[in-house]
């Protein structure tokens, strides 16, 4: 019997499906159907324990390919139900297999649907999740600390990558990635339209990649609150106008704060695979995957952020563009993985622009 | 935005209800109409069905209850005028009326525009040849297929793409003649005879799938280009099975997200191309070894499975197909559950649904259970969990079968190895057979092999199986009782299992909770007054009604209606109109409405129609734990055919208070002993009859009734078992068989009058009875009422007759204090009235006698049930003044879809659906029912093969003069043939060896119809019976009744005489006087 104790002071037990131990998180919910895997592997959910709102989990196992990072950043995992009797020609290791591989506690036999509505009506908040069956002695000892904890902005260490890397060498579009817990599907995204990806660990300093002759800067997802990472919105700043620069949930995060806008925690964030998002310009509207507790204020936007994309659950802002300094971002992930595919065609249009402007560079160069 | 020009639309229903076109289109129509009418648009509605909920004058403002033909719609459109056409919510039928009419220039003649999915998105979805050429052009994959027309072609084909191969002959009903073929030897011989077998000798060849994984999506596309998945659905069945006769899940289990999207991207880019506006069923095979999937087909519309969706996801999907229709965007629409989001989101679930089919084999012990490719079961249930072994389990209840369980059923005492061969048997029964092989410790890999049902599916099956051997191993303790909740184990099952006492369980205070089916898993709040049982720690059905008391600040009393569960043949379409109709007065009334039901295809359903809809089976366990949460004033048991009344003892013992008629009432009408007590006390005659327990008993009856006599077990729905015996041969054999269905009640045995069979429903609050109105059976007595074509109002019945009739009606309602709706059958045979059976709840004829009377008879009811007497309902009591309408209501069978059962009508009924004909004299009313029941009427020289038993020869003889007036072309069976010679009219003879003959011709199309009297006895080698099912077989009418047959000829000679129809609404047919009625018949 394991232990999940709440900020609000709620204790809920469960049964242990995954590592032993036990850890403090932030506590928030995903509501997609498929795509577990995914989830856990995705680094932006570092720190947070995740409920899956989706009772049946486990049931195609972990296979070796629909990982987005190769190790999970969460801390715990918690579901209604689970099944360690997967059955997927492409399974390698069952749920529970995997989770205790990779240190992640997990709790099943919860009421789930009760727990997201705590999460909806309170709001995002801290938790321990442990594998144990504590007592009240321990609650007690722990809920003041579990008040007192933060996620700050060393997160960023945890996810980033440790050194530069350099995927599809011969890539004919040169980009710079700056990893602030990309998911790998990002990268696989670019790479798919011919681009040479050199990833950067979160903290480069924006010299060395204004020095390395890139056609643009990709800004990935990553976790934590935005607002806290005033190094890195520092070096958006100066990269700002010399490439165009392209942002996905936290990089886009990071460009409106570094373009001037704030941005605010949700009450308890977008996660899950069918977010609606309206395209401001054609009123087409595309389902997409999102996973975010912050956003970019509507109301802060500078004069010069052209609005793109708007959620239509509860109209919060989904993307910009300036187009003068080259800068376009979405807040949903176009990459989906677990979710609708559809966004995808973002990054295409992203690419189009990349070559429209490379062949203005050429025009201009060759007139010189 | 909303085309603003829209001023009045057409909406075409689906007709009757047949294997394969159920309920669901009546809860679209509805979905469709509601939406409408919020707009302020006129709606002109079509439909030949009458029992549907669509045709209500509350629901269109122009209700046609007409044939649903290209003829009858081009005059309706004619002087309606409609500006648009909604043809997607009407099945096939509609669709397929909707492309006719395009056709024959009728829509543009008119300037009435397909709204939603056009003619052309249509055709592409429908041709399999555009269609396979859309896909290729999108490069979407489909089955290699080709048509081939000799056996090199097929050949040729095989070279290509390798075994197996699927083999479908062309226009064979039923795929006679097709199947698999694993090798070039088998190839051969099935291409081979598929050529001999196709009336046009072409075959269409196609690369196997069988195995895959099927995988259906639910899409809705709006102009914009907005599209969205409601849901997926896995089949519990591999590819092979129609996915209407397949255990089905949602969402799917065995995807990853890869597939899932993968699938999913394909469903909207199919929709995409073929430009559909509204709703879309897209169906997949998916490998099981690799991400190679195929798309198998597209429905352009509304469909079964769509509406499955909308009841899994709390999605309305027809009620926003239609919103697109009339030029919405899913954005600008508002999200009716949230309040605060709009309809362009996809649902997102936190619980498994489960859905199983509900076959009529019960009631057809000699039918081919085998399921394929072509859909058999009449119905289905659907059952929510928050895991998939609670969904399941839950279905399984919802059966209402005498089992409850998984184990314990016909397989119990096989053997290993017999069930290890059965396995691979794909029949209704499947499912079981897994179980009991789980239980017999038969490996899942093994059974998986065989099955090819998912390995995920088994072991789930598994965990219940293996929870089952705990449970009669272990101590019951707290912890397993709840586990057992957990599982959805019925305290009944527990009980037996753990051989313990009811008031132990009881001591554990274990309570089941409610949970909302909101579209979105609780991220939202939402206001959705949709529930479902589940043992979790939370309720939210008293934080719901909390919450809207808090609304609507004084707290009203509520009261149950209990819905009638699957559709099934006797047990129909009817009950739901009834039960909704019930929901509806309660309101009205002040009261709140909770309704219970575990049909998806239904509008009782629907969420919308009562105050709170719960989602559960018919079981009293599960309805005793809704009454714990609800409190009701009490349960009303009359609306929900058979399925509820037999609810009602057993909630009365549990303390609940049914309203309107009493148990001791419902339990006078329906035992034997009391109820002839009962009639004589009030001097009214009854067939003599007895109820007898054993064979001797039985055949001590025969003695003092005589042959033929009218046997049947009591309690039961439709009559089923109900058949004439003539010996006491056939009396031993049916006693002995009866018991197996029933063996807690008697069987009746009853004197066989051959009478004219009268109808009539009534309403009555213990002291008056409202009769609106009186029908007359066309066939003699001996065939189910719900088989007999009948007319109202009756045309030969004596005003004398009349008057018993509302007199014996009157005495019986308030001897028995009946308080709401009473079904009463009679036989008048020599002039004297006799009481068959008395129903005292709703009957298949509500809707019908509302519809043409005029009396809202379900409101009514539950006025009077609610205290309010029949003298203040405004209709007056007594006998209803006759309208100047005449309707004929014929029963429509299913016979194509089911094979090896014998169509001659019985006392056990057969129909699944019924159309009714309107007009103003009854021969324009018959032939329109004609008409609208499917009947072709054709002027070419017509063949009619006649074979008569003994026993009713002579009576016939008028039919067949008749039809040698008529210019019929006569063959006769042996025996018949000599009688019409001795009687003067030539026939061709037909030996009784010739069968394969008479089958060719019945292949070519050369044999109009049959007229075939039934030999007593069930032997299927009966020529006659053999006659009957390749007439069946091949779609020719056959006549079982001599009443039947003349009925027919009467419509006939309309037909012949070039009578021109005319069409009107029901509303107008009700007000037509008699000077009309002069015009239009002169």
């Amino acid at each position: 019997m394991g232990t999940l104790i709440l900020q609000d002071g709620s204790v809920i037990k469960g049964k242990s499906y995954g590592a032993i131990g036990g850890y403090m998180g932030e506590i928030v919910f995903n509501t997609s159907i498929t795509g577990y895997q995914e989830i856990i592997t995705d680094p932006s959910y570092a720190r947070q324990i995740v409920v899956m709102t989706y009772p049946e989990i486990g049931n195609y196992g972990i296979n070796e390919s629909d990982f987005e990072s190769a190790n999970p950043a969460l801390v715990g995992f918690i579901s209604k139900n689970c099944c360690n009797q997967e059955s997927h020609y492409q399974a390698r290791y069952s749920i529970s297999e995997y989770l205790i591989q990779k240190g992640i506690v997990a709790l099943y036999d919860i009421d789930t649907r009760s727990l997201v509505k705590k999460i909806r009506e309170y709001g995002t908040m801290n938790a321990f999740i442990t594998s144990a069956d504590v007592d009240d002695l321990f609650i007690k000892k722990k809920i003041e600390e579990i008040q007192n904890f933060k996620i700050d902005a060393s997160i960023l260490d945890t996810v980033t990558t440790s050194e530069k890397i350099v995927y599809n060498p011969n890539g004919k579009i040169n980009l710079a990635f700056i990893d602030y817990g990309a998911k790998k599907n990002i990268v696989l995204s670019l790479i798919k339209r011919g681009c040479k990806v050199t990833v950067f660990p979160s903290h480069t300093d924006a010299d060395e990649i204004l020095k390395g002759k890139f056609d643009a800067v990709f800004l990935s997802n990553g976790p934590g609150d935005p607002a806290e990472y005033t190094y890195q919105i520092e070096q958006i700043k100066k990269l700002t106008g010399n490439l165009p620069i392209f942002g996905i949930c936290l990089g886009y995060q990071l460009l409106a704060l570094a373009a001037g806008a704030k941005t605010y925690k949700l009450k308890y964030g977008h996660r899950g695979g069918n977010h609606p998002v309206i395209n401001l310009e054609n009123n087409k509207v595309m389902m997409t995957s999102q996973n975010h507790g912050y956003a970019v204020d509507m109301m802060s936007i500078e004069s010069c952020m052209r609005p793109t994309y708007k959620n239509l659950n509860d109209n919060t802002l989904e993307g910009f563009e300036i187009t003068s300094l080259g800068i376009y971002a979405v807040q949903f992930h176009p990459e989906a993985k677990p979710g609708p595919e559809e966004g995808e065609s973002i990054f295409d249009e992203w690419i189009n622009i990349i070559k429209r402007n490379l062949k203005l560079v050429n025009e201009v160069k060759n007139e010189k | 935005m909303k085309n603003k020009s829209l001023k009045k639309i057409l909406v075409i229903g689906s007709g009757p209800i047949v294997i394969g076109q159920a309920a669901e289109f009546d809860y679209a129509g509805v979905q469709a109409c509601r939406a409408l009418k919020e707009e302020h648009i006129e709606i002109v509605l079509v439909n030949s069905n009458p029992a549907t909920i669509m045709t209500d004058e509350e629901i269109a403002d122009k209700v046609y209850i007409e044939p649903l033909t290209v003829e009858s719609l081009s005059k309706i459109i004619e002087q309606e005028r409609p500006q648009g056409l909604i043809a997607t919510l009407g099945g096939q039928t509609a669709l397929n009326l909707a492309c006719a009419l395009d056709k024959e220039g009728v829509l543009k003649k008119f300037n009435v525009e397909i709204l939603g999915t056009n003619i052309e998105s249509i055709n592409k979805a429908e041709d399999r040849e555009q269609f396979k050429k859309l896909m290729q052009e999108i490069k979407e994959p489909v089955p290699d297929s080709a048509i081939v027309s000799n056996i090199e072609e097929a050949k040729a084909f095989a070279l290509k793409i390798g075994y197996p191969i699927i083999i479908r002959p062309a226009f064979t009903l039923g795929g006679a003649g097709g199947g698999i073929a694993k090798n070039e030897t088998e190839y051969e011989e099935i291409v081979h005879q598929g050529l001999n077998q196709s009336p046009i000798s072409q075959v269409l060849v196609e690369k196997s799938i069988a195995g895959f994984k099927e995988i259906e999506y639910e899409v809705i596309r709006d102009a914009n280009d907005t599209c969205i998945i409601i849901c997926n659905m896995e089949n519990i069945d591999p590819i092979g099975i129609h996915t209407g006769d397949s255990f089905v899940v949602a969402p799917s289990q065995t995807l990853t997200n890869n597939e899932f999207q993968m699938l999913r991207t394909s469903a909207i880019k199919i929709i995409r191309a073929l430009k559909i506006e509204g709703g879309c069923n897209v169906q997949f095979a998916l490998d099981t070894k690799s991400k190679q999937y195929y798309v198998i087909e597209v429905n352009p519309r509304v469909s079964r499975s769509s509406a499955l969706a909308s009841k899994a996801t709390g999605y309305p999907i027809a009620k926003i197909a239609t919103k697109i229709a009339i030029g919405y965007n899913l954005h600008e629409i508002k999200n009716s559950i949230t309040n605060e989001t709009t309809a362009a989101f996809e649902p997102t679930l936190d619980y498994v649904v489960v859905k199983i089919p509900k076959w009529p084999f019960d009631k057809f012990a000699s039918g081919d259970r085998i399921l394929g490719t072509k859909m058999k079961a009449t119905g289905e249930i659907m059952a929510i969990g928050r895991t998939f072994t609670s969904a399941f389990k839950k279905a399984v209840t919802s059966l209402e079968e005498k089992s409850v369980g998984l184990l314990n059923r016909e397989f119990k005492d096989y053997s290993n190895e017999q069930l290890k061969q059965d396995l691979s048997i794909q029949d209704d029964r499947r499912i079981f057979r897994v179980a009991q092989a789980i239980y017999n410790n038969i490996d899942i890999e093994t059974i998986c092999q065989i099955t090819k049902i998912d390995k995920w599916f088994i072991a789930k099956i598994k965990e219940l199986v293996d929870f089952e051997k705990d449970l009669k191993e272990k101590q019951i303790s707290k912890a397993l009782y709840l586990e057992a909740k957990k599982y959805n184990f019925l305290d009944s099952e527990i009980k037996e299992l753990c051989n313990c006492r009811q008031d132990l369980l009881n001591a554990f205070k274990i309570d089941s909770s409610f949970r909302l089916v909101d579209t979105c898993s609780a991220e939202f709040n939402a206001t959705t007054p949709y529930f479902y049982s589940t043992y979790d720690e939370e309720d939210e059905v008293l934080e719901y009604k909390e919450k809207s008391q808090e609304a609507s600040k004084k707290p009203k009393e509520n009261i149950i209606v209990l819905g009638s569960g699957p559709i099934r043949i006797g047990q129909g379409i009817e009950f739901d109109y009834c039960s909704c109709h019930a929901a509806f007065e309660i309101k009205k009334r002040g009261y709140e409405s909770v309704m219970v039901n575990s049909n998806p295809e239904t509008l009782s359903t629907d969420f919308d129609v009562a105050t709170r809809l719960y989602f559960e089976p018919m079981n009293v366990e599960y309805i005793m734990n809704i009454i714990k949460k609800e409190n009701p004033k009490g349960v009303m048991v009359q609306f929900g055919g058979q399925t509820a009344i037999n609810l009602a003892e057993k909630l009365n013992k549990e303390g609940v208070k049914i309203l309107g008629t009493s148990i001791e009432s419902i339990n006078a009408a329906e035992d034997r002993n009391i109820f002839e007590k009962l009639l004589k006390e009030l001097n009214i005659p009854q067939p003599k009859g007895y109820a007898v327990t054993s064979v001797t008993e039985a055949l001590n009856a025969v003695k003092n009734l005589g042959y033929p006599v009218l046997v049947r077990p009591s309690y039961v729905i439709g009559g089923r078992g109900m058949q004439v015996v003539y010996n006491d041969e056939e009396l031993i054999t049916y006693i002995t068989e009866a018991f197996k269905f029933s063996n807690e009640h008697p069987v009746l045995i009853d004197q066989y009058l051959e009478g004219m069979e009268v109808e009539l429903d009534a309403i009555s609050d213990g002291r008056d009875v409202l009769i609106p109105g009186i029908c007359e059976h066309i066939e003699k007595a001996g065939v189910h009422s719900g088989d007999s074509m009948s007319i109202y109002p009756s045309q030969n019945i004596s005003r004398k007759n009349e008057k018993i009739l509302v007199k014996y009606t009157t005495q019986i309602a308030r001897k028995l204090n009946i308080k709401g709706l009473l079904n009463i059958q009679f036989i008048i045979k020599d002039d004297k009235v006799y009481v068959i059976e008395v129903n005292p709840r709703a009957s298949r004829t509500v809707p019908i006698m509302s519809k043409v009377t005029g009396i809202p008879m379900v409101n009514i009811a539950v006025s009077a049930i609610l205290g309010k007497s029949i003298k203040r309902g405004g209709f007056g009591t007594g006998l209803y003044k006759k309208t100047n309408l005449v309707c004929v209501k014929m029963p429509v069978f299913s016979w194509q879809k089911l094979n090896r059962i014998d169509p001659a009508l019985a006392p056990e009924m057969k129909s699944t659906g019924e159309v009714l004909g309107v007009d103003t004299t009854f021969k324009r009313a018959l032939y329109k029912a004609f008409l609208a029941g499917g009947f072709k009427f054709s002027k070419a020289k017509q063949r009619v093969l006649v074979s008569l038993n003994d026993h009713c020869k002579k009576s016939a003889l008028p039919m067949v003069k008749r039809l040698f007036k008529h210019g019929f072309f006569i063959m006769a069976t042996w025996g018949t043939h000599k009688f019409l010679e001795q009687n003067g009219i030539p026939s061709k003879m037909i030996q009784k060896f010739m069968i394969d003959k008479l089958q060719k011709r019945m292949k070519d199309g050369r044999l109009s119809f049959i007229i075939n009297t039934p030999t007593t006895g069930k032997n299927s080698q009966h020529s006659g019976f053999q006659i009957r099912t390749i007439a069946q077989m091949y779609g020719v009418p056959s006549f079982t009744s001599i009443d039947t047959a003349n009925a027919f000829l009467t419509a006939y000679k309309m037909f012949d005489k070039n009578t021109v129809l005319t069409y009107d609404t029901i509303t107008n047919y009700r007000k037509k006087n008699l000077l009309d009625m002069f015009n239009l018949t002169k």
